[in-house]
Order: structure tokens, then sequence, then C-alpha cells
């Protein structure tokens, strides 16, 4: 087997009346960036809750970096949450050092590696004004920094990118894949599936409170077959019969799934029919196809709050 | 168990840090000089008052020259027994006045200041008292004292008996029946008030203290790195060194005051029954325990407000709960082993007041001992319940709605 970094069996939690995590189980290989991708209030978020130990699941069982009891492994866990927050009259470097010395890092040695990590992301000038005083995106990455002072051996991340422009999204991928080099785990959740495509080598997909699929990136696009797009010359004739029965049009271009026998049988047909194929492509489905296929609804791409 | 210290330490640090190195802690620190203030424009007015009433009136004599020296004889006999404060001064005018009557007796009330209460005039066996509106309640009883006693002293004469000397007789009766006892009592009851008084302006403080986190989201912080129950530590531990910060503070201008400007107000305190040294280490040990263990109710109820205006509904009946306590403890004080002083020590909010006023009036030391014991035990069972329920209710809730708000199902 290999080694888990974390492991989660048939989780359920109960809000109120309804469930809001309904058995939902996760395997993150040690050194491996995770994601766990859903809608909003698919609840991520509450699987995240429950796996550091903020909760405590009603049925169900996980194991964080093989300890039973999560607070036990909350030394070498770093945990940015969906909801940023940091003391406003803290300065960065204090409160970097402080959120280190909640994970059991010295004071001392905190603010000494805070005064580096501000420097490296090009804060130092900030690192002793308050952080009431610092603009959104200065805070986000403050309290990330303090995320890693520690030097967490499992980093999990609610939302990491909600919030980000671009240049710090980009930033805030470089950190998590030197994080990982470094030998660190990366479990991160996001509704934004780009960032999944291009980080993630494996994915949790959470609708509903269940997990919809789990497995690798190429494994979740996989699960939908290639789509041919074909243009021809003409536009009717009797190698028409040979298209699967699915397939759209529009104008010239068809448009349909793979057949199961391959696109062979299709092209002999079409050129012994005189078609004339103009352009042919066979596309593998996006993450994002992938996605809503798995999910059953379209997602949402805005960034409005995670409710669960 | 290290841990659990280790992270409460963290918490606690950066509250301390927090509260104390800001710019409004000054202002609260300076807080009790208003009350002071006050009191000492209040005091100013109360002793001014004092001073015109606690003068002893003054009786003029007018009476004959016989009448006179009987009378002064017969007060200095009374007032070597009963003491100053008890008659009128007298005071013999010049023959020369002597026996002009009432038209002098009006016109010495009325004039000179209006010094005088009452002007006797007469003989012995006629006297003719003359009283200002504005002497005090009682003053002809006690003129008419002065005249039975001159009377009798004169009809007896010769035959009267000196003034007796009784030997001393006393029986031991125990420390409860002392002559201090009814001191020490006071000295209970000023010592229960006076912790009273720095609880109820220094702990409603710890209702608050979640309200930070909460509304700054660094409760999940600190819920995902730390135990719940170092979080309410931590923070039981900080509210703890800030009052005591204030209390330091105030203590040494207070000691300093006292003994700079008015020395002799010390020496008048009673000694109390565990003697002065165990005193003042069971104030601090009390103080402590009762401070920690309100706290750590109010922590409890102040972590499931969800804004600062539910605090304020709160700080009231959290007060009349602190009055309750000390309406307890202060029943018990006048009898240290009755079953209310015995109920106040066992029931742990109050025991802390109660034993204080215990320590004041009984010297035996380990009842004191255990009852820290017993305190101890239900701040751990205090804290556990409130991080217990901060746990089930605000944390699993996931939508911060507080445990009265939500149906039993859910929990």
């Amino acid at each position: 087997m290999a080694d888990l970094a974390v492991e989660a069996e048939g989780l359920v939690k109960w809000f109120d009346k309804a469930r809001a995590v309904d058995g939902v189980g996760l395997r993150v290989p040690t050194g491996s960036i995770h994601g766990v991708l859903g809608p909003n209030g698919a609840g991520k978020t509450t699987t995240l809750r429950l796996l550091l130990g903020i909760l405590d699941p009603e049925v169900g069982w996980r194991r964080i970096l093989g300890e039973d009891k999560p607070m036990r492994a909350a030394p070498r866990i770093g945990y940015l949450p969906e909801e940023r927050g940091l003391y406003p009259s803290m300065n960065p470097r204090e409160a970097i050092a402080f959120l280190g010395a909640l994970r059991g890092l010295p004071l001392a040695e905190g603010r000494r590696r805070a005064t580096q990590l501000l420097e490296e992301a090009g804060l130092g000038h900030a690192a002793a004004k308050p952080i009431r005083t610092l603009s959104k995106g200065m805070a986000q990455t403050v309290q990330l920094l303090g995320t890693i002072v520690h030097k967490p051996r499992l980093l999990v991340l609610d939302e990491p990118f909600s919030g980000l422009d671009a240049i710090n999204q980009q930033r805030l991928e470089g950190l998590i894949r030197a994080q990982v080099d470094d030998g660190a785990t990366v479990l991160f959740s996001t509704h934004v599936i780009a960032h999944a495509e291009r980080l993630c080598e494996r994915i949790t997909v959470i609708a509903k409170g269940g997990v919809r699929f789990d497995g690798t990136v190429a494994a979740a696009r996989d699960r939908l077959p290639s789509r041919v797009q074909l243009r021809t010359r003409r536009a009717d004739g009797p190698w028409r019969a040979a298209l699967p029965a699915d397939a759209t049009a529009q104008d010239r271009d068809w448009s349909f799934a793979l057949p199961a026998d391959g696109i062979e049988p299709v092209l002999e047909a079409l050129i012994a029919g005189g078609a004339g194929i103009e352009t042919l492509a066979i596309e593998r489905p996006s993450l994002h196809e992938a996605f809503v296929e798995l999910v059953g609804e379209p997602v949402a791409q805005d960034e409005t709050e995670d409710a669960a | 168990m290290k841990r659990l210290l280790a992270s409460a330490w963290v918490i606690a640090r950066r509250d301390y840090v927090a509260t104390v190195f800001s710019r409004i802690f000054i202002l609260f620190l300076a807080t009790p000089i208003f009350p002071v203030l006050f009191g000492a424009m209040f005091g100013a007015i109360g002793a001014d008052q004092d001073h015109q009433t606690a003068h002893r009136p003054v009786v003029a004599l007018i009476t004959e020259a016989p009448a006179t020296r009987a009378l002064v004889a017969a007060h200095e006999r009374l007032v070597t027994r009963l003491g100053d404060d008890v008659l009128p001064d007298l005071a013999p005018l010049p023959a020369a006045a002597a026996g002009s009557g009432e038209r002098l007796a009006r016109s010495l009330l009325k004039g000179q200041g209006r010094r005088y209460a009452a002007v006797l005039g007469g003989t012995l066996e006629q006297p003719h008292l003359l009283l200002s509106s504005q002497a005090p309640d009682g003053t002809d009883d006690d003129v008419a004292l002065l005249i039975d006693t001159a009377r009798a002293t004169a009809a007896l004469g010769e035959a009267a008996p000196p003034p007796v000397s009784l030997g001393h007789a006393a029986v031991a009766l125990g420390a409860d029946v002392s002559g201090a006892a009814s001191d020490r009592v006071g000295l209970a009851s000023g010592a229960q008030t006076g912790l009273f008084v720095l609880l109820v302006l220094l702990a409603g403080m710890s209702l608050s203290t979640f309200i930070e986190e909460k509304s700054n989201k660094v409760i999940e912080v600190l819920a995902a790195a730390v135990p719940v129950d170092a979080i309410f530590l931590g923070k039981l531990i900080s509210m703890l060194a800030i009052a005591m910060t204030f209390v330091l503070v105030w203590g040494v201008i207070i000691a300093i005051g006292l003994l700079a400007l008015a020395p002799q107000l010390l020496a008048h305190v009673p000694v109390p029954a565990v003697g002065w040294p165990a005193f003042c280490v069971l104030v601090v040990a009390y103080f402590i325990g009762n401070y920690l263990l309100l706290g750590a109710v109010f922590l409890g109820i102040g972590s499931q407000a969800g804004s600062p205006r539910e605090i304020q509904v709160m700080a009231l009946p959290v007060t009349m709960f602190q009055l309750l306590l000390y309406g307890l403890a202060a029943a018990g004080t006048s009898h240290p082993n009755g079953w209310v002083a015995w109920a106040a020590a066992i029931f742990p909010w109050s025991s802390p007041l109660a034993m204080l006023a215990r320590a004041a009036e009984l010297p035996v030391l380990w009842p004191h001992l255990l009852a820290l014991i017993w305190q101890t035990i239900w701040l751990v069972v205090a804290l556990r319940f409130a991080s217990g329920l901060f746990r089930s209710a605000v944390l699993k809730s996931g939508d911060g709605r507080p445990w009265w708000k939500r149906g039993f199902a859910s929990q």
C-alpha cells in the first residue's frame, strides 16, 4: 500500500436535518497534490474541517499523517481556511510568527523565518505595518506564509485561489509546487477547474455531500468519450448513414462522440461516399466537461461564498 | 497535557500583549480614578457635615455658683466613667451673668455664633433649661441626668461613697467571642466587598473576549491548530493576567497612598484570625480562584454569543449573578459556622468570597487548602463544559448560530 498522508472513509456529518457530508472517502498519497472539486455548497469545506479535526464526523473515520486524532498531527499540518482570518492590529511578521507558534514553532524562530518569507514574497517593506493597513491580496499572502512557516508535511488549502489576481494565482501555484518538491503533501479545494487541471495529479469530485469521482485527472477526462469534430466539403450524401445517430450538424460541421469501435469505419464510409474531409479533429474532453458531467449540473464560475 | 499548556500559553501571550500594550488599556487602567474622584468629592461633603454634627453640644451654665460647681463635678464623674462623647460639654459662665433669667438665656442662644445648644439657669432644686431648636435630640435628657447626679451627690453630702474600683476577672472564651470578634466580622465583610467589587469590575471582560476571534475569523485558524480546551484555557489565563496587572498597578498606588498620607488608618484595622501573612496569601489565592471560576463561566457564555449586541444583553444577568453570589457569601459572614456560611463555602462560585471571610474570622488553616482544591476541581469542570459547549454548539453548527437557537435534535 502506498504511503498515505490523508485517509478517510465514510465520513458523515449532519447539520440540523441535512447531511452536509454523506459518506465521503479520500486517499491522498504522501507527496502528491490532491484537489477536492465541487460546486458551491457541495460540502468541500466541511470535508476539510472533518479531516482537520475541527469537526468530528458522526460516522466514518479519518487518519491524518498516521494519526487517528487529527489534533495530534496539528504541528505538522498547515491550514488556510476559506474565510481568511488575521488579527488586524498585528503586523505581518508577528502574525506569521503567531500562526507558527500555534503549530508549535518557537516564537523567535517564527519571527526569523517570517522576515525571510516576507522578503522573498516582496512584502519586506510591510513587515512592521498593522495588517489592517495592507491590501486584501497582501493580507492573503501573509496568511499563506503563516500557513507554511512551520514547514508542514501536509498543507490543507480551502479555496486558496479565490480573491487572488492572475499574477498572485500564478505565484501561489509556484509556491504549492515548491512545497511538494520539499516533500510536503498538498490537499486543496476549489470550484475553479483550471487550477485543479494544472496542479493536481489526483482529484476528488464532491457534489451534494457525496463523492462523484476519485482518481487521476486523466481518468476523470476518460470517463467521457472523446469528441470528433468533422468538416466535410459536401453537405449531404449517402455517407451520412455512416455517422452516429447522435451527431449534431451545423452547416457542414459535424460533432459526435467517438464511436466505441474507433473512427476508422466512419472514415472509410466517408471516403467511399466522397464526402470530402476538410478538417478532422478528435478531442479529449476537458476536465471542465468531465466535471459538469460528473456533477450533473452547471458549475458556478463566480466567487460567491461556499455555504458549507 | 504539555501540548495543551504550550498551546494555551501561545493564545494567552497573544491576548495579553494585544490588550495590555494597546492605548485603550491606559483608559481601562485609569477607570478607577473616576470613582475615586467622586468618592473624594462626596467624602469632602460628608466630612463637612460630620464636622457640624460630630461636635458635642455645649450647654451654657448660668446657674448659681453652688449649683454650677455641683453640675461641673457631676459632669466630671460621669465623663470619667462613660467617655467624652456621651454628654454635652458644659460652659459655666461668669458669676456676673448668673441669675439674670430668661432674657439672658435667649440672648446667649442667639448670640456668639450660636455656639450653645442649651442654656441652663436657676438652682439644682429649680432648674430652667432653654433649648435651642438646633440642639441634638436627647440634650434635655443628658442635662437631666447631670442634674439628677448633682442632686444625689448634694443630698448625700459627706455620706456619699467614694468611686468604686473593680478588680479584673476575665474569662477566656476563645477567638469567637473575644473582643476582636466583631471587628473581624467587619474585616471579613470589608475584604469580601473589596473582592466582589474587583470581580464586578474585571470579570465581565471575559464575556466579550471571544467576539474578537469570531468577527475576524481567526477562530477557524485557532480551532484547526490547537484543542478548543487550550483556546479556553489560554483566554482565561490572559484575562487573569490582565486583571492581575490592573490589581497590581492599583494595589501599589493605593498602598503607597495609604502609607504616605494616612498610615494611622492601617493601625485601626483588626488583625485577621489567620494572621496577616496567611491572610494576604489567601486574598490573592481567592481572588485568582474566584476570577477563574467566574471567568470560565463568562467565557463559556460569551463564546456562544454571535455579536457584541448579544454580549451587552448578557452583561446585566451576569452582574446579577455575581451580586447573588456576593449576597450568599455576605449572609454567612456574621456566623462563620452557620449553615448559610457553609453553603456559601461549598458552592464553588461563592466559595472564594465565603472562605475569605472565614479567614478573617477563624484561625484554622486546613479548610482553606480544601477549599482551594475544591475550587480548582470545579474550575476544570467549568472550563471543560464551556469548551465542550463551544465545540458542539458553535463549531459543529457551521452556520454560527448559538445553541439556544437550534433544535436539540441537531446536537
